[in-house]
């Protein structure tokens, strides 16, 4: 019994170092011993070196992009807040530059896909303002209805008409009822 | 016991209880009513005979008259002769007819002579007031008030509302009032005042937009939209009890219009995603879908018999003004002129549809026949004119101008003559409703 243990353990140890030793003579062919340990201490440090670096700087770069992806977003929520779209007088029709507008606005929400908004319609000064309060909620239906075709959920949106309640021009001329006449987006 | 007396007096109100409570009544050719303001009645009205003389009677006697004077100018019916060519000072000579020179106020052009008496006793007023017809030299009304001071308004009031009965054959507007939008606290705010434009008071206190009143026809109920919670819903409210509902649907819930006799309104609502006319109880149930339209149909207004709706709709390519027939569902066009109508207000006496009409860059009221005939404009070069609503006899006429910078609320007669301010508060003030004739409890 404790022969055969004896020639077990031999060859637990012997066959291993044999292989070793045959894939170290293959790889090592050209080169001489010493040195190929030598080189690959080295190259492993120098892989170990390289890999830091591109960590760190990996690291440093998608901070910035960070940054500069939050820049770019809070101009976009800025553009979706602040750009206004404009109709002609008594009209809920979209114009070519509004409907421009609110594909923008549908990208935008399609990124944004947590955000309801809440559209207002408002008109210019002329005419009565009981029919201008309709003419605001046809407004603000007439770009509802645009993004929801667009494929944005109907469920996100609400509407608000002002009618003639909330100029932001004040003045009684065609420039500021232009101003007026428009579909304004109020994120909830 | 005194102090009871008193509270009875103040309760009861005011007592009347000369001679001939109920006067020659059929008379009505003093007033011609298919236009009653082509040819005003010449009418006196000295300043009432302050029976003990004191400084106190003088000024309460002074206030009256002019109070009365005033009065019966608002109705556009007379022409209130000048005091200053009056012959002869009541209060000098007497009161009765019988101490009366009839010679003295025909001689001047008067056709119609209003004498009162003003007596204060313990803070008790009575007051006298009579009317005499001075070429008949007849008297044909005449009344005696008691009250307390506060109370004379009251008292002036009632003899020209029995004055003008008795005249025209018809109930007069001295118990109507008048809903408005003012924007004075810097937000547009519900007021309500009297039919003269007497004790303004505010209704709402929203702090946010509040617009387009609308009484119920027993006038204890105002519908109207307000932007208390930061949308266009509408409000039916109790005027004198703290009660009421909201409507609040998506989209708008906007220009109310109750109809007449019934605890029942129509407002234009959009939560189907196009503004349509629907038929509401005064509790706020949708009933009944009136229009059926793609596109822009709002702001309706009843015949007198609610059996057809005025309203506006955008189905023709621009707004204008048509009548639905509610049991056959017909519905006309009425308006052709233009490019711009709006503002329907049907005559509570039948017969005319009052609108406003935008062109050449104002907008000006117009009145049309409900078959289409007309129609005539009332207003003209003077700013924008909007928002007519009829006084509940169809004589007068209430909208808010901006003839003179600012929007103020006006009145005219419905033959579009002595077109007058009402009232003068701080703000603009815009969307008037006259109510209909008010019961007094």
């Amino acid at each position: 019994m404790p022969r055969k243990l004896w020639i077990g353990l031999t060859l637990f140890l012997v066959i291993p170092g044999l292989l070793l030793t045959l894939s170290c003579a293959k790889k090592t062919s050209t080169i001489p011993r010493g040195m190929d340990q030598m080189m690959e201490e080295c190259v492993e440090t120098q892989a170990v070196e390289a890999a830091t670096v591109t960590e760190s700087q990996k690291a440093m770069e998608e901070e910035s992009l960070e940054a500069e992806a939050e820049k770019i977003a809070k101009a976009a929520r800025k553009q979706f807040v602040n750009e206004d779209i404009r109709f002609d007088f008594d009209s809920s029709v979209l114009l070519r530059k509004a409907q421009e507008i609110l594909k923008r606005k549908a990208d935008w929400l399609r990124k944004n896909p947590g955000v309801k908004v809440s559209i207002e319609g408002h008109c210019d000064e002329r005419g009565t303002n009981e029919y201008n309060l309709v003419l605001g909620d046809s407004r603000a239906q007439s770009a509802k209805t645009f993004l929801v075709d667009m494929g944005i959920s109907a469920s996100r949106f609400s509407t608000v008409s002002y009618g003639e309640e909330r100029p932001i021009a004040p003045g009684h001329n065609e420039a500021a009822w232009e101003k007026n006449r428009r579909g304004h987006f109020v994120i909830d | 016991m005194k102090k009871a007396r008193l509270t009875i007096f103040c309760c009861v109100g005011l007592l009347w209880v000369l001679a001939n409570p109920n006067p020659v009544s059929g008379e009505y050719d003093y007033i011609n009513i298919t236009n009653p303001f082509l040819k005003k009645i010449p009418l006196a009205a000295p300043v009432f005979k302050a029976v003990s003389n004191h400084d106190k009677e003088l000024a309460l006697s002074i206030k009256a008259s002019d109070l009365l004077a005033d009065t019966f100018n608002f109705t556009g019916y007379f022409d209130i002769l000048d005091r200053g060519k009056y012959l002869v000072d009541p209060q000098q000579t007497g009161i009765l007819p019988s101490d009366i020179n009839f010679g003295n106020w025909t001689v001047i052009g008067a056709e119609l002579l209003v004498v009162g008496s003003v007596l204060i006793e313990e803070n008790l007023i009575k007051m006298e007031l009579r009317l005499l017809d001075t070429f008949k030299e007849q008297m044909l009304i005449g009344k005696r008030y008691r009250g307390t001071e506060e109370n004379y308004r009251e008292m002036i009031r009632r003899f020209c509302s029995d004055v003008i009965s008795l005249l025209t054959g018809k109930e007069g507007i001295f118990n109507s009032k008048i809903a408005f939008v003012s924007n004075g606290s810097g937000n547009k705010e519900l007021f309500i005042c009297d039919f003269d434009g007497y004790s303004p008071k505010q209704f709402t206190q929203d702090k946010q937009i509040t617009l387009f009143p609308s009484w119920s026809s027993d006038g204890k109920w105002l519908a109207y939209t307000s932007y208390k919670n930061r949308r266009p819903d509408l409000y039916i409210r109790h005027i004198k009890e703290n009660r009421g509902i909201i409507v609040s649907k998506e989209g708008i819930n906007t220009t109310p219009a109750w109809i007449p006799g019934k605890f029942e309104l129509a407002a234009t609502l959009s939560f189907s995603g196009d503004p349509e006319i629907y038929l509401l109880t005064g509790n706020g149930k949708i009933t009944k879908r009136l229009t059926h339209n793609r596109g822009i149909d709002s702001s309706p207004t009843f015949s007198p018999d609610g059996k057809k709706m005025a309203f506006v709709s955008k189905r023709s390519g621009s707004p204008q003004i048509y009548i639905k027939d509610l049991d056959s569902g017909n519905i006309r066009r009425l308006t052709f002129h233009g490019r711009y109508n709006t503002q329907p207000n049907w005559s509570p006496v039948g017969g005319k549809i009052l609108f406003t009409s935008m062109g050449n860059g104002s907008t000006n009221i117009n009145m049309i026949g409900t078959d289409g005939s007309g129609p005539i404009r009332l207003t003209h070069d003077s700013g924008n004119n909007e928002s007519p609503s009829w006084s509940p006899d169809g004589n007068l006429i209430v909208f808010s101008s901006t003839r003179e910078g600012s929007s103020k609320i006006y009145v005219m007669t419905a033959f579009g003559t002595d077109q007058r301010r009402l009232l003068n508060i701080p703000g603009d003030q815009t969307n008037p409703k006259w109510s209909p004739r008010i019961t007094i409890n």
